[in-house]
């Protein structure tokens, strides 16, 4: 802007509100670490925004605005000290050392002083909130609600229609997981070497959380569900460009980034104009997002570069294997079903679940023909957690009907059609039941 | 949303580029400014374009195709590096754009234009040809 030309108000008001958001997360992490409570950096951030708004009107938004917010909270939190008639020694030492600060007036010259002070530690400071945010003395959803709240920037009314709960409840988690924090006594730190290798899992399984919350919501829903996949697709990419990229377990956080963008690349073929969920292999190719994909086997790249083939790799590296070979296939019928049959192999060994058994029983049938997913499928029939499960006799009965039992495969379809509570299933259920009574109808 | 944003040529980046001490400096600030947009999780893809004598042309009119051979006039009409970033808003986008170091010597410009995204299209294709499946890598309208 010329000197002398007054911008329109609104203009300069969403300006700052933009370059706010922008510094929000770093701003909260460098205070978090100072105050060592995320409630008073919250609050810090919250008066450094209020003063901007009224001096940045008249002054201009800074070359440096990061530098300018934190130097302001700073200011604030040491006069809330100095009133603060509960002075301890903690606080003291505290308020001497910010004092170094300089006063909101300062030049350009003074905020880069103030920017190499902080120096690399901006990064860190991010990573280490992150990490406390994800701290697996939190349950999960209480780490999701908290990330969000505090890196992502969501409002609680915003969190809460996310994961389809009340603003209350919402609420109530990110309260509970402060006091956790805080009575803890986490230090916001970012772990180093063999603890931050322990503590990744739970940072990793909460993005994914965020994600697949996303994910699973289809149209018609609230559009801030779907937000929730560009959400953690972007938490995914922050930690990918945060963390030091030689750590052993480097790898995994390519992997979850891998699978997230190919994942995502999807999103616009699944759903159909009538809102219903279109299935993978009925899914217009067309409409996936090339630029994700490509993003996507880049960081799966990237993962086997450092850690080897991702046969040998971590549960994300192996289900973003899974997922680039179906993003490999231009059409469905090129897709490499023996390779997603072998990493099923693997997977169940890395992170053992019925559902990941069933699945592998489903690739072998289409890889190597009915009887092989029919006879993998009686090993997991008996699981507890696959009791009552639909999907369990729907691909029971696929394998029978291509098997050419008939009969046998009809009674697998009529009783998944009786398990799901989902329509549409259901009628497609029973549709493939009745295609079982016509024996001129096998393939 | 996604964004391109895009740096447009001058006379300068028409010459091509030398490792200068001052060429190498900005090619630093650059780089820290990308490495800010990657943590931030911003930064899609980004590429610079060689200088438009290595490009050419191709005029279309009917059923003629005339190519023509760089380099072009009128630097400031060209493109001479392109990012796509992940946005929240336009707000954000010129928010992170201002803060991008000096990209070419002298004076220039960047642009930001936002993706068609599908809702931007619902007038353009009909509910049947959405739920027709069609298979191959066709992109729609290069919509994002």
């Amino acid at each position: 802007m010329t000197a002398g030309e007054t911008p329109p108000t609104d203009e300069i008001y969403r300006a700052i509100e933009a370059t706010f958001r922008i510094e929000r997360a770093r701003l909260i992490a460098g205070l978090a670490r100072i105050m060592r409570n995320i409630d008073r950096a919250e609050e810090l951030a919250q008066d450094a925004l209020v003063i901007a708004l009224s001096e940045w009107p008249r002054i201009g938004i800074p070359a440096r605005p990061g530098a300018w917010l934190m130097a302001t909270a700073k200011r604030r939190a040491i006069d809330a000290i100095r009133h603060d008639k509960m002075r301890t020694r903690k606080h003291e030492e505290i308020a001497r050392e910010l004092d170094g600060a300089p006063s909101q007036s300062f030049g350009d010259g003074e905020a880069a002083a103030i920017e190499a002070a902080m120096g690399d530690d901006l990064g860190d400071e991010l990573l280490g909130l992150i990490f406390t945010a994800c701290h697996p003395i939190l349950p999960p959803d209480a780490r999701a609600a908290l990330t969000l709240r505090v890196v992502g920037g969501l409002t609680t009314d915003e969190i809460a229609r996310a994961f389809l709960s009340n603003e209350a409840t919402i609420a109530q988690r990110i309260v509970r997981a402060k006091k956790t924090v805080a009575k803890a006594g986490l230090g916001f730190e970012t772990p180093r070497g063999a603890e931050r290798a322990a503590r990744l899992p739970s940072v990793l399984e909460v993005i994914y959380l965020i994600f697949n919350e996303g994910y699973a919501a289809t149209a018609g829903d609230d559009l801030v569900r779907p937000g929730l996949a560009q959400e953690a697709l972007r938490l995914g990419r922050m930690l990918a460009g945060l963390m030091p990229g030689d750590a052993p377990e480097y790898k995994e956080v390519l992997g979850l980034l891998a699978l997230m963008e190919i994942q995502a690349s999807r999103l616009p073929a699944r759903t159909g104009p009538d809102g219903a969920f279109v299935p993978l292999d009925q899914q217009d190719r067309a409409c996936w997002d090339q630029l994700l994909i490509h993003r996507g086997l880049d960081a799966l790249a990237r993962a086997e570069a450092l850690g080897g083939a991702a046969d040998n790799g971590g549960p994300y590296m192996l289900q973003a294997a899974l997922a680039a070979c179906h993003a490999r296939a231009r059409r469905a019928a090129d897709t490499d079903w023996s390779r997603i049959a072998a990493l099923y192999d693997r997977l169940r060994l890395v992170a053992p679940s019925p559902v990941i058994d069933l699945n592998r029983a489903i690739a072998h049938s289409i890889a190597f023909g009915p009887e092989a997913g029919l006879r993998l499928i009686e090993e997991i029939a008996d699981a507890d957690a696959l009791r009552n499960y639909a999907p369990l006799p729907a691909a029971r009965g696929d394998f029978l009907f291509r098997a050419g039992k008939l009969a046998e495969a009809r009674a697998e379809f009529v009783a998944a059609a009786a398990l799901t509570r989902n329509e549409r299933e259901k009628a497609f259920l029973l549709a493939r039941a009745d295609t079982c009574g016509s024996k001129s109808f096998g393939r | 949303m996604r964004v391109m944003v895009m740096v447009k040529a001058t006379e300068d980046s028409e010459k091509g580029m030398a490792p200068t001490p001052e060429m190498l400096e900005a090619f630093a600030a650059m780089d820290s400014f990308t490495e800010e947009l990657v943590q931030a999780g911003v930064l899609v893809a980004a590429a610079g374009l060689k200088p438009s004598a290595e490009g050419k042309r191709i005029l279309v009119d009917g059923r003629n195709r005339t190519v023509i051979d760089g380099p072009f006039a009128e630097a400031r009409e060209m493109v001479a590096g392109f990012s796509i970033w992940e946005v929240k808003d336009m707000d954000e986008a010129v928010a992170w754009a201002k803060r991008s170091p000096n990209p070419m010597a002298g004076p220039s410009e960047i642009e930001i234009r936002p993706f068609y995204e599908a809702a931007d299209l619902a007038d353009f294709v009909t509910p049947e040809e959405l739920a027709a499946s069609r298979d191959g890598d066709r992109g729609k309208l290069g919509v994002a």
